[in-house]
């Protein structure tokens, strides 16, 4: 009863959004305030509905009600109950309705804090939302109905993927969405933007929180599926750009150059139709990245062949909202007007290099990830593009944006002085120097190198442009350390966040160069070296899983003739329902890098294939995206974006003036 | 059903390999380490060509266990580094390479990094170059502002 009546719900929501959709057309015709309201109230109304839809799902798969097939397919009785939940949006008609869900809670969001928004700015923004919605449910209920039951329900499901039993992998797809579906917001206030005809500073002011939001969710989530893939897939691998991986990279790259575009048309009043496209473009590429996940069309042809109608209906639902994007953009752009002026050397110029770099990378991803679909189709010629190709050009293109990005933090708007900015960049390229030449000392070769030296220089121009700042050096150390905490947090942010992709970088960087590895048959009680560490393989023991069985070795690890430091446990598991075998790494995080052991299949006389591997910097990959997200959180929490409008900020200025004073 | 299934799960997250990943064995190693580390970096960009994405020097499938020994094979006889690729590719295709040649059919992926670079210049220099032909002046406030503004600038009557 519950199923159907969150089958219900989501079939009336489709009305609901369909008729919140419709009405501002007709407000913005007959210039009635009344309308406007009407597609306002419609937002938690629509809200409330997915969210009981969705909530029918969640109890269908934690009652385990086998009569409905998706539960059936994807849930067991003796999965523990976390996995019973995520199982939920672990499997194509779950995660299409967390992704509707997300949107519906966006639109909420705009419904409870958008107070400060002008009405038909606001009524316009939710009935692009709406239309999206509309567009989405109905793809829902016609090709992927989470809700229909078999008629003679089966006695036990057939359980969900082991490898996605995994806390990461459990929240991952949520972070992930929030960070896809956020860009519908960047999405819709361009669209109302141009429908309205009216873009400026305030509108980037009230756009740069939802996408600040949205790309602090897809950072971390990209940076949990890695970290997943790190420990799950046996070898330490954490990117392979894979055509999946690429389509959440994608959003990411355009969504930081829109981040940063953002800025200078609510600083500068300046690039806006260059805004407006990016927040096309970007919502357009969490679009496309849809597509590539769900239609299966990357996976192989024939799981896309095998069920033709969802991969055509989301190419379709990608065209309209891309091309109609587009098209509105093409007709309505001129009508913005151009903002103020600024010279070739300023910090302007060094956002638009920023904007321009980041989209060559997005370009060449796309190009890469669909090239070989497009040839296959118009030649019949079967290429690959794999990590070789991307890693001699995206990572390329990336070096200079590294190189310019200091640069960009010294720099004044309007007009900068790059002799200025050199002379006080100068501690950051002494550190860079002292950076590379130990990467060149330590055998890294020449891109390693030389991504470490640009790393370097990001993170110390980016700590030297916070002392610099709150004049280090030329003020007493107690009057730095109070600039410093009196800080505009958007400042700090935004520095915090070029410190966390410098840490990324170098970790990207030193991970790659000094992985050591090792692979050996053990005996318990026999050791290997590698690194610096003696792993001792203790003994292999059984340990009862609660929906698996799993075979455990226990490997002592110590400093090359130094003292014990502790065990590492690595294991085999076999799972029931569906019958399949994972392997647990037995990671011991140090200092300089992680210590990371598989156990592998028994071989002859009771010893087994071990595998060994050091992997050095890999946490900063993922410490760095937690600065990121940490670095876009704190910006969130700035007083200027909550308020959201220029008097407000006015006031706050005031307000705390006395306090400076003191 | 399950198999279109379980691919549209792996699909869903990363579309990673699942189950054990235990790609080279350690008998199938060459005792030579030098020949041994030429054959790891061959097989790190020759393609698995039944996984999803995955060289066969990361996978456990045994059409890339068949290969990775006949790269090494190969490689024993005194082959190049070329000679080799060129082996594999001559028996399984262009589709093999993880990173694909530059021929007539691949000329606009080499090309798209330049031709993106080149279109985002001439884009950007009109960008910074038109601007400074523009007035400083800020935008004039709309209707709706202008009476905000008035009413923000009309003090408040004076209680009597």
């Amino acid at each position: 009863m519950i199923v159907e009546l969150g089958h219900f719900a989501l079939i009336l929501a489709f009305f609901v959004a369909l008729v919140q959709c419709a009405i501002p057309i007709l407000g913005l015709y007959a210039r009635d305030e009344r309308l406007f309201k009407v597609t306002e109230a419609g937002a938690p109304v629509l809200f409330a509905l997915i969210g009981f839809s969705f909530l029918a799902l969640v109890y269908a798969h934690v009652a385990s009600d086998f009569s409905v097939v998706n539960v059936f397919e994807n849930s067991h009785s003796a999965k523990p109950l976390l996995y019973k939940i995520s199982g939920v949006w672990g499997n194509h008609e779950g995660s299409m309705l967390l992704w509707v869900l997300i949107l519906a809670l966006f639109g909420a969001a705009v419904w409870l804090f958008g107070a400060n928004l002008p009405l038909d700015l606001r009524a316009t923004v939710l009935g692009v939302q709406a239309a999206i919605s509309a567009t989405f449910i109905i793809f829902i209920v016609a090709t992927s109905n989470p809700f229909l039951r078999i008629a003679q329900a089966p006695a036990e499901g057939n359980g969900l993927n082991p490898i996605l039993q995994d806390p990461a992998l459990a929240i991952h797809p949520p972070l992930l969405y929030v960070g896809y579906v956020g860009f519908s917001m960047a999405f819709s206030f361009a669209i109302a933007a141009l429908i309205l005809g009216r873009v400026d500073s305030a509108w980037a002011r009230w756009v740069r929180p939802w996408t600040l939001a949205a790309w602090i969710f897809l950072t971390v989530g990209i940076g949990v599926g890695s970290w997943w893939a790190y420990y799950t897939l046996g070898w330490g691998g954490w990117w392979f750009w894979d055509p999946v991986e690429n389509a959440s990279l994608m959003p990411w790259l355009a969504g930081t150059a829109l981040l940063h575009s953002a800025i200078v048309m609510e600083k500068r009043d300046s690039l806006k139709a260059w805004t407006i496209l990016l927040a096309i473009l970007t919502f357009s590429l969490s679009l496309l990245g849809t597509f590539l996940v769900r239609s299966g069309v990357i996976t192989s042809v024939h799981s896309f062949a095998s069920d033709p109608a969802r991969g055509i209906f989301i190419l379709a639902i990608v065209a309209v909202f891309t091309a109609g994007g587009f098209a509105l953009f093409a007709w309505r752009a001129s009508s913005l007007a151009t903002g103020s002026t600024f010279s070739l050397v300023s910090r302007e110029s060094t956002l638009v290099l920023n904007n321009l770099l980041l989209s060559v990378c997005c370009g060449i991803v796309l190009v890469g990830t669909f090239y070989p679909i497009a040839l296959d189709a118009f030649t019949g010629d079967k290429i690959t593009v794999g990590a070789p190709f991307f890693n001699s050009t995206v990572v390329w293109i990336f070096m200079p944006l590294l190189l310019a990005m200091p640069f960009g933090m010294f720099l004044a708007w309007k007009r900068g002085d790059p002799k200025d900015a050199g002379h006080r960049l100068w501690p950051a390229a002494v550190v860079a120097f002292v950076a590379g030449t130990a990467a060149v000392v330590a055998g890294g070769g020449l891109k390693v190198a030389l991504a470490i030296t640009l790393g370097a220089w990001v993170l110390a121009g980016s700590v030297w442009e916070l002392l610099w700042r709150a004049k280090f050096l030329s003020v007493p150390v107690a009057e730095t350390v109070r600039r410093l905490l009196s800080m505009r947090r958007a400042q700090f942010a935004a520095t915090l966040g070029h410190i966390g992709l410098a840490v990324a970088v170098i970790g990207v960087a030193g991970a790659s160069a000094w992985v050591s590895e090792r692979l050996l048959v053990m005996k318990p009680g026999e050791s290997a070296d590698i690194a610096g560490y003696t792993v001792t393989f203790k003994e292999v023991f059984e340990r009862p899983g609660p929906n698996y069985a799993e075979l455990a070795g226990a490997f002592d690890l110590k400093r090359t003739g130094g003292s014990q430091i502790g065990t590492v446990v690595a294991s085999k598991r076999r799972y029931e329902a569906p019958p399949q075998a994972t392997k647990q790494a037995g990671i011991s995080v140090r200092p300089g890098g992680d210590v990371y052991v598989v156990l592998g299949d028994e071989a002859e006389g009771g010893a087994y294939q071990v595998k060994m591997y050091y992997h050095p910097f890999v946490r900063w990959i993922w410490g760095g995206s937690a600065i990121m997200f940490l670095a876009g959180l704190i910006s969130l929490l700035d007083r200027r974006l909550r308020i959201g409008l220029p008097q407000g900020a006015r006031k706050a200025s005031i307000t705390s003036a006395p306090a400076a004073a003191e | 059903m399950r198999n279109r299934l379980l691919a549209l799960l792996a699909a869903l997250f990363l579309a990673l390999p699942f189950g054990p990943a235990f790609a080279v064995d350690p008998a199938e190693q060459l005792l030579d380490t030098k020949l041994e580390a030429r054959a790891r970096d061959i097989s790190a960009g020759l393609r698995c060509l039944v996984c999803q994405n995955q060289s066969i020097d990361d996978s456990d499938a045994p059409l890339a266990r068949d290969l990775r020994l006949i790269v090494r094979q190969q490689l024993q006889k005194g082959q190049s580094d070329g000679q080799v690729i060129d082996y594999v590719v001559d028996r399984y295709g262009e589709f093999v390479l993880l990173k694909p040649r530059l021929h007539l059919n691949t000329l606009l992926l080499w090309l798209a990094p330049l031709l993106l670079i080149a279109g985002g210049i001439v884009l950007a220099s009109r960008i910074v170059r038109r601007l400074p032909e523009k007035s400083d002046a800020p935008a004039p406030l709309s209707a709706e502002e202008q009476k905000e503004l008035e009413k923000l600038l009309t003090p408040p009557p004076v209680k009597s």
